[in-house]
């Protein structure tokens, strides 16, 4: 920005403020929201740093070399490449028939879709554990074909997607409610086959939506913890995610490793962050052009 | 297409809508439902018993409590917070803003661990509150700190775009009569903040209820003093007490759903004056 | 109250939207501010308001400085474009609420008060409305309340911005006829916003016509419908024909017109704009002196009692558009493909110094 630009954002804050507290109540209530934040937020983000590196950066390389950690890196991946990519399709096709059509209980679907946002992650976990679990609905059946669910890898995918299911599908059903299907119908009219009309009008208007649904579900997916926690066996190196391996390490009075895995997380909470950041910075911009 | 769809010209309604609500069946509504029927299994007394037994009375207590406050914290600051976001200008506002949506970034158990150790008696924190006497982690006052940490995007995230979309004029309008900041803000804007706030305050409410991770690593988890609903619910299925674990869930998941209910009812009545 | 606006300048980054404007306001007049949007007639509106501070200049109350004077102390009355009701105040609450927040030394009984409310809302016409919230009322009704709201404080001046701007057509005319019967009754002095002239000079006492930030003209309807001072106000004001010439010691040639311009006598050879009113030319059967020009007649528009006639110059091919009574009009038994002579009764010419 030039000099000028800086006068002119001057200049435009002088006269918008003709009405505003005084520069110092102005002063301290921004103290006070910054107090509150960095105590609640920054203190805590910082402290997964310091206290992964407290032991020097080797001791922090070591623990996240150990094969434990890696195995839980490993399934914590696995996990989100499956849940994300279905919640995804869950999301577009739902918010396609919520958003582009109108029928009777559709407000009453849009509720239920987001009712796993509401559920405590405990009984995320639990429910699955009442449907697949040795004293479950199918629980008897599944043991006498040896699959195993609960405390297994299919156990902990299954309560991932279900905590990380609205994600996609609440970001996309008032976007597409919003964008109307005037430019669906354009298309057909010209002779665009339904396919057609999704992938090259419907797509391209939803894409930044779709992407910022996506960054929240994979940080939610990566990150969860109390719902796997109840469905997982706790097996280190074969059913543990990153959260719970974290879990493990701390408990075992393992501060350093525990800090250094979580700080792996840390990141991934501070990539996500920009990314949404970013995102919504390009919605903006998109809207403002239009 | 065998019939035409309420004259809409697009494809696919049938498809996509069997798919929504196959899809939502398997994954939420069938599991949901397992833990109604496993706790229709249960006789009335037994369920009693297992829903009002001391224990989980007293983590009720906790859990309601400890969330009740979290959630009135979260909403003076959210609003605080929100207000100064919209209003001000300040180096650093776009950090800051995109930090505020941390506790959603973050996964709860890094979140539990970093909070126990920030407010342990010789974490940073703790460190300053321990010659004060005031001890926060593996207390109930954990619990609340844990809360207000997982709460807090919820009140500023729903008030700031009332704020942001509050015409100016309201104000000068306000002005021009006479009426002084002070009364501009309590008369004219709190009343249209106000029904954002209160959404606010349920999210964030109903989120700190439920929440599990981040609490159980600076709760202290002491039986009638600092054990949380979710926790008590994990610890009876350690126990192998399905029964119980399931008939102390469904409470929860009722309290989750009354919640669920009361925000639907704020938003409509939130939309009463538009128009 | 007088209002006195003095050389205010207001620019907002590096848009100037108001340069060294100075406008007098006598007590108890209608005042409009007229002109295209971004002329800058909203912004002198909110300094006069105090809603805006100007970079420049003063502002008078009454032969006394308000310029610094906070908005709340300044006893205005102001009508925002889209009403700015508070929404979740019912009409009575609106009407009331300048009076509720006066300080309690000063505060009136809450008697009062509701006497009050009803006097206004009776003068406003919406009776049996005070119960009512602003989403239940119409655009009109929502007008009058944020008026009634807006002279419940007793103000020395109101200022109204784009007054009925959000309204439809019918409703408009009502209003407008009706705000000025209030301002008749009401007499506080009043300036009022507009981008459409109809409005402003059906209603106002004096017009002042703005454009690009600074004002253009400033008089009564008639003066500066009938004496546009600049080639703007002609423009802006009613339709108006061009000819493009030249000017030269007093004498103006358009083509094969020729006009005699007194004023421009000192003016050397320059090119020069002529400006005529439609009903301002006359058309003639016969040929009668040099400011006469050949025209054909393109179409007739004979819909209303006055009668649109398009003509084409034989000298120039352009375009004109002349009005006639339907008397002088049938009298002349115009046809289509005719062609006539064209003499404007009435011009000014202006030496062609800026684009338009």
């Amino acid at each position: 920005m030039n000099v000028a630009g800086v006068l002119t954002t001057k200049k435009e804050l002088s006269s918008r403020n003709e009405l505003t507290e005084p520069l110092l109540v102005r002063w301290l209530l921004i103290a006070a929201a910054l107090v509150f934040l960095g105590l609640f937020l920054l203190v805590p983000l910082a402290a997964v740093f310091s206290q992964a590196l407290e032991k020097g950066f080797e001791a922090y390389l070591a623990a996240l070399k150990e094969p434990d950690a890696l195995a839980a890196i490993r399934l914590t991946l696995i996990t989100a490449a499956i849940s994300v990519p279905l919640n995804l399709i869950f999301g577009v096709v739902s918010a396609w028939s919520i958003a582009k059509f109108d029928f009777p209980g559709r407000s009453f679907l849009i509720t239920l879709i987001d009712l796993p946002f509401s559920v405590s992650p405990v009984i995320s976990g639990l429910i699955y554990v009442l449907l697949f679990g040795l004293q479950g609905w199918l629980g008897p059946w599944l043991q006498a074909h040896d699959i195993k669910i609960i405390f297994a890898v299919p156990g902990i995918i299954l309560a991932t997607i279900f905590v990380t299911f609205p994600f996609v599908a609440r970001e996309l059903i008032p976007l597409m409610e919003s964008q109307g299907k005037d430019e669906e119908e354009a298309a057909r009219v010209l002779g665009a086959s339904g396919l057609q009309t999704f992938w090259r009008v419907t797509l391209p208007n939803i894409r930044w939506g779709i992407l910022y649904g996506v960054i929240l579900c994979n940080a939610r997916a990566m990150g969860e913890f109390g719902a796997v926690s109840v469905v997982s066996g706790h097996v280190r190196g074969s059913t543990n995610t990153i959260p719970l391996h974290v879990e493990i390490l701390y408990n075992e009075y393992n501060y350093v490793a525990a800090f250094a895995v979580a700080s792996l997380l840390g990141m991934l909470a501070i990539v996500t962050l920009v990314a949404k950041s970013f995102v919504e910075w390009r919605i903006r911009t998109v809207k403002g052009e239009e | 297409m065998k019939k035409s769809q309420r004259h809409n010209v697009l494809p696919g309604f049938g498809l996509t809508l069997g798919y929504t609500i196959f899809y939502l069946c398997l994954i939420v509504l069938i599991p949901l439902s397992a833990l109604v029927f496993k706790t229709a299994t249960m006789s009335w007394g037994d369920f009693v018993a297992a829903v009002t037994a001391p224990r989980v009375m007293a983590s009720y207590r906790v859990t309601f409590g400890a969330a009740l406050l979290a959630a009135a914290i979260n909403a003076v600051f959210g609003v605080l917070v929100a207000w100064v976001l919209v209003r001000y200008r300040f180096p650093g506002k776009r950090l800051v803003d995109a930090l505020v949506d941390l506790p959603f970034a973050l996964p709860t158990a890094v979140a539990g661990i970093t909070l126990a150790s920030v407010y342990a008696p010789n974490g940073w924190i703790g460190k300053l509150l321990e010659p004060h006497g005031i001890k926060v982690a593996y207390t109930p006052l954990g619990i609340l700190v844990a809360m207000v940490f997982i709460g807090l995007p919820f009140v500023v995230r729903t008030v700031q775009p009332v704020l942001e979309e509050m015409e100016a004029e309201l104000e000068e309008a306000a002005a021009c009569l006479g009426a002084n900041r002070l009364q501009t803000f309590v008369r004219v804007l709190f009343p249209v903040m106000l029904p954002s706030i209160l959404t606010g305050f349920a999210l964030s409410f109903a989120r700190a209820v439920g929440e599990y991770g981040s609490i159980i690593f600076i709760a202290g988890n002491m039986p009638m003093v600092s054990e949380i609903t979710p926790l008590l619910i994990i610890t009876k299925l350690e126990q192998y007490d399905y029964a119980g674990a399931t008939a102390i869930a469904s409470v929860m998941l009722l309290a989750s759903f009354i919640m669920l209910f009361a925000v639907n009812l704020l938003q409509k009545w939130s939309r009463r004056f538009a128009g | 109250m007088s209002i006195e606006v003095r050389n205010i300048t207001k620019s907002f980054g590096g848009f100037t939207a108001l340069k060294d404007v100075s406008v007098n306001i006598p007590t108890g007049e209608l005042i409009a501010l007229l002109g295209p949007s971004g002329c800058g007639k909203t912004s002198l509106l909110r300094i006069i308001a105090g809603l805006e501070t100007p970079d420049q200049g003063s502002i008078h109350f009454h032969g006394a400085d308000t310029t610094g004077r906070d908005v709340r102390e300044r006893k205005v009355g102001f009508v925002f474009q889209h009403y700015a009701l508070f929404k979740h105040m019912t009409v009575f609450d609106n009407i009331a609420f300048g009076l509720q927040v006066r300080p309690r030394k000063t505060r009136p009984s809450k008697n009062i008060i509701a006497d009050k409310v009803h006097e206004l809302i009776r003068l406003v016409q919406l009776e049996g409305m005070a119960d009512r919230y602003p989403s239940q009322l119409s655009g009109g009704q929502r007008q009058r309340v944020a008026l009634a709201r807006a002279l419940a404080v007793e103000p020395q001046v109101l200022l109204l911005d784009e007054p009925f701007g959000a309204l439809d057509a019918r409703v408009r005319q009502e209003l407008r006829r009706w705000l000025r019967r209030l301002h008749d009754e009401l007499h506080i002095t009043s300036v009022f916003v507009t981008h459409d002239q109809e409005e402003a000079l059906e209603v106002a006492d004096r017009v002042v016509i703005m454009n690009a930030g600074q004002v253009e003209q400033a008089g009564t309807p008639e003066d500066v419908y009938d004496h546009p001072a600049t080639p703007f106000v002609y423009n802006f004001l009613g339709n108006v024909n061009l000819f493009h010439g030249r000017v030269d010691q007093g004498q103006a040639k358009m083509g094969a017109m020729e006009l005699s311009t007194p004023e421009l006598a000192a003016v050397p050879d320059r090119p020069a704009v002529g400006y005529v009113r439609p009903h301002d030319l006359e058309l003639e059967r016969t040929y009668s002196d040099s400011s006469s020009v050949e025209a054909a007649v393109r179409h007739i528009h004979a819909v209303g009692p006055i009668v649109r006639i398009e003509l084409e110059r034989g000298d120039t091919f352009e375009t004109m558009e002349a009005e006639l009574t339907k008397d002088a009009y049938q009298k002349l038994a115009l046809l289509v493909g005719e062609r006539i002579f064209v003499r404007p009764r009435k011009y000014r010419v202006f030496v062609d110094d800026y684009q338009i």
